[in-house]
């Protein structure tokens, strides 16, 4: 495993480049916006009131610190290394997403604009925006694929309860990368009073960047409650990865750490298959949604559709920091199937009570392959980044 | 000299028009024969798109033609080939439109000496701004090929000046902020007065072509009148779409452009 040393991480570059990836790749309207987000977002993080503002949101409103909870039966199941949780499913509204909106919806406010826009793929970014926006009393429109409005339809009305508008998109795939389109075309034309809150660590610099600082949390959070238990660092660390935001989060911290950190792609119906969402381990570098990260796409450089039983993790990019950590091999990524996935689902919630959302429940599949490779002194760390209620429909079906 | 230089050279005393049509809309088959058709009516430069799967910049009617191209089985070499083709009978300048996906995707510098032994003439990527047109601006220069930066209502100042400077053959300015598409008249026009003007005083080196939402010979008009010329995309792919396949599709496509251009009809 190679350790990079605490000197030398400091990505991105001022260009928004994490290594070879990312970058500003968006129609010139957007450039004075990006611009502007990026000098208030500066501005935003070297203002002790607004770091201020933003804990004290997490603390009251969404309930961090999350727990770190040590997960004896699983561990026991296994017999091998430590497993603990991070529960991120026990935010408020059921999932991390809600970090990132709060931070961005701070920074919107301080921008003076009064429109949000955001997509969504599973609905739980729509969700966590869709709150801020009704917490703070400003407009919010969400995009999502018609298709993911069928499968998410739980999700849907939460949002539309919050009082969102969410705007089908019949596009392309019909799912996240179409919504992603869109509102990124609803930004150009209404750049002056809309902020674009986007979901995961995807988009044109300062996203990936910005959106990774808000999730930081996550892993600062476990770092400092696994020392109180444990007094050290863990061996391994585990996140599920679509876009990348809750696996930023959590890896961000750990990075100069000597710490074992993997990422768990959705490898659909196998990565072979044709219906795969892993997009380090079958894709190719290439640009979309203004960053340049690996992508699904094929001879003619035309984005390939992606598939996964997990809607939040059906994407044909990925970060472009977690392009980067591919590279560089600071970070594993491997991919589970959906098949695997739903048994993970099962037996997470047998064995501990706890119903893993379906993107979750990739990372917890993967402890079948890593866990007979490990010792009983050594500590594995899991982000349990969702909860399942919203997958019930989905899960139901193979039950 | 350049083929899109010559244009702006020899036209002085009227309005330059281009068009923007998907390569492959709405058959491979047809963009030749169209091509050669709008220039007989009056196109002066040809803006040839590359579709795009996720085409983020462009609103519903040229979303819709990508699809089309795309599900037609259009391919980049495709499209040169229908530039040798094009080059066998007409000069008039091409400008390829695309993405910059699919162009990474065919190699860089593949994609540059094959546009140039083609026969293209420049270049437009709508996503990729001056930030990161580093990445093909040897490539560009080295092949003869002429790149054209987009300016919009909010770019500034400053990079008016820079995109001046980076820009060849002519720059694009946007009218409005938004994806492409047909608009109504009177919104066009009410923005896009003042905008016009601190672009003529930013952009010196090159002539100015504006575009979006230009769908007859009046907006084109009215438009361009303090510049040297107007694009028109999105009110041409959807007159072929409300025509084709109908019988003489092709001669109410080309009416359509002879009047956009004179303001009368082609007899």
């Amino acid at each position: 495993m190679s350790v990079i040393t605490k000197t030398s991480y400091s990505e991105p570059n001022q260009k928004g480049y994490f290594g070879a990836y990312g970058g500003k790749f968006v129609p010139e309207t957007l450039i004075p916006a990006l611009n502007e987000l990026e000098n208030a977002y500066k501005k935003a993080s070297e203002d002790p009131e607004f770091e201020k503002e933003y804990l004290y949101l997490l603390r009251e409103y969404v309930g961090r610190p999350t727990e770190l909870s040590f997960a004896n039966r699983l561990t026991d199941h296994y017999g091998k290394a430590k497993i603990y949780l991070k529960r991120e499913d026990l935010c408020h509204t059921g999932a991390h997403k809600i970090n990132n909106a709060i931070g961005q919806i701070l920074l919107a406010l301080r921008m003076g604009k009064k429109r949000i826009i955001a997509e969504t793929g599973a609905g739980q970014h729509g969700v966590a925006t869709a709150t801020a926006c009704a917490k703070f009393g400003v407009e919010c429109i969400v995009y999502m694929g018609e298709e993911d409005m069928v499968r998410q339809k739980l999700n849907v009305d939460r949002m539309r309860l919050m009082g969102a508008e969410v705007r089908g998109v019949s596009s392309g795939s019909k799912t996240l990368k179409d919504a992603t389109n869109e509102a990124i075309r609803d930004w150009v034309t209404n750049v002056e009073d809309t902020f674009y809150i986007i979901g995961s660590v995807v988009g044109p610099h300062p996203y990936p960047m910005m959106v990774r600082n808000f999730h930081r949390i996550i892993g600062d959070e476990t770092k400092r409650q696994l020392m109180e238990m444990e007094g050290r660092l863990p061996d391994y660390l585990i996140a599920c990865v679509g876009g990348g935001s809750n696996a930023m989060g959590i890896f961000y911290p750990f990075i100069n750490d000597d710490v074992h950190i993997i990422g768990i792609e959705a490898g659909g119906l196998g990565v072979h298959s044709g219906q795969t969402a892993a997009t380090l381990t079958k894709g190719r570098p290439g640009v979309l949604h203004g960053s340049m990260s690996y992508l699904l796409h094929d001879q003619e450089g035309q984005i390939e559709l992606a598939h996964s039983i997990s809607a939040g993790l059906d994407y044909p990019g990925i970060g472009p920091e977690h392009a980067y950590l591919h590279d560089t091999k600071r970070v594993e990524y491997r991919a589970v199937t959906d098949a695997q996935a739903l048994e993970a689902v099962s037996l997470l919630s047998r064995m501990e009570g706890i119903i893993p959302a379906l993107e979750t429940a990739h990372a917890f599949a993967w402890l079948e392959e890593l866990m007979p490779t490990t010792s009983s002194d050594e500590i594995v760390v899991l982000n349990c980044s969702g909860r399942g209620d919203k997958d019930m429909e989905t899960i139901s079906k193979y039950l | 000299m350049n083929r899109i230089n010559k244009v702006f050279e020899d036209k002085k005393n009227e309005k330059i028009m281009s068009l923007f049509i998907t390569a492959g809309y709405p058959d491979v088959t047809e963009t030749v024969d169209l091509v050669l058709g709008f220039e007989r009516n009056g196109a002066d430069i040809i803006e040839l798109g590359i579709p795009f799967s996720d085409p983020l910049a462009d609103g519903p009617t040229i979303q819709y033609s990508s699809n089309i191209a795309i599900s037609k089985g259009i391919t980049i070499q495709g499209i040169f080939n229908m530039v040798v083709d094009i080059r066998k009978e007409s000069d008039i300048p091409i400008v390829l439109m695309g993405y910059i996906n699919p162009m990474l995707r065919f190699g860089l510098e593949n994609f540059f000496t094959t546009a140039a032994e083609a026969g293209v003439d420049g270049l437009i990527v709508p996503d990729l701004p001056l930030d990161e047109g580093a990445m093909i601006e040897d490539l560009a220069r080295v092949n003869g090929i002429q790149l054209i930066y987009l300016i919009a209502p909010n770019t500034s100042d400053e990079r008016m000046q820079l995109s001046d400077q980076k820009s060849d053959g002519f720059v694009y300015c946007v009218s409005v902020t938004g994806v492409t598409g047909a608009r109504e008249g009177s919104e066009v026009q009410q923005s896009v007065d003042k905008f016009i003007q601190r672009s003529k005083e930013n952009i010196t080196k090159n002539p100015l072509m504006v575009g979006f939402g230009i769908k007859n010979f009046t907006d084109a008009q009215n438009i361009s009148k303090e510049v040297e010329g107007f694009i028109v995309g999105s009110a041409l792919i959807e007159t072929i779409r409300n025509s084709y396949p109908k019988d003489h599709w092709k001669e109410e496509v080309f009416t359509f452009v002879h009047q956009l251009k004179f303001g009368y009809p082609n007899t």
